[in-house]
């Protein structure tokens, strides 16, 4: 990330245009957290107040709150800026428990796990 | 050098980025920098459905370091000019 002066701040990819900002966070492992930005520096190391991550199986979602987060720069994928105008998700999804949507998780994680080790049998056996 | 170069002469251009994780981002290039760091501006998510928590961003920042792929459109592309910086590169310029 490359250090703008004053007038430059248009033309970088700073993030200092998304301070105090609501923002996504895309992370490397796949979550998605939240938040206002607070702080950023040149390895995209970000400091998120009032977190919370965004939990989505199938048409169910949940937020999570976390606190104040400090993320390090190497698991972020991307940072978005959230537009407060617009609906953050589509209309026909559904706002669940926590406990309801870890439920869906683990259900969802049985099933790809399932997927996982019978492909692993069909490559055993060779079969296409 | 060569590619930060060639990325800030297409500040203004609509690109798809398609990133390591499969997401692929459709915007016009705002801004890059020496990491090959992108900012795209007025985004949309190539396939929509499959990532819902994308609907409100309208701009956004994305590490280099996890871009597979900038899809260009071939009409914005000096393929003549981008090979004379290459040799001249390789020589050592």
């Amino acid at each position: 990330m490359s250090w703008a002066g004053p007038e430059d701040i248009y033309l970088s990819t700073s993030l200092a245009s998304y301070l105090d900002r609501k923002i996504l966070v895309l992370l490397r492992d796949g979550r998605k957290l939240m938040g206002t930005l607070r702080s950023f520096d040149q390895f995209a190391n970000a400091v998120l107040e009032g977190a919370c991550e965004r939990v989505i199986v199938g048409d169910q979602y949940c937020d999570i709150p976390l606190g104040l987060y400090v993320i390090r720069g190497e698991n972020v994928v991307l940072i978005g800026e959230m537009d407060t105008e617009r609906e953050e998700l589509p209309p026909h999804m559904v706002r669940v428990s926590e406990t309801e949507i870890k439920r869906a998780q683990k259900v969802e994680r049985e099933a790809s796990e399932l997927r996982g080790t019978m492909r692993k049998r069909m490559e055993f056996l060779d079969f296409d | 050098m060569l590619f930060f170069s060639y990325f800030k002469d297409l500040v203004g251009q609509e690109v798809t980025v398609e990133l390591k994780n499969d997401l692929a981002i459709r915007g016009t290039l705002h801004s890059v920098d020496q990491y090959l760091n992108i900012k795209l501006e007025n985004t949309r998510v190539v396939d929509q459905d499959k990532f819902p928590h994308m609907l409100s961003v309208r701009n956004c920042f994305i590490r280099g370091s996890v871009v597979r792929y900038v899809q260009l459109p071939p009409d914005g592309v000096d393929v003549d000019l981008l090979h004379d910086a290459a040799r001249r590169e390789a020589r050592g310029g």
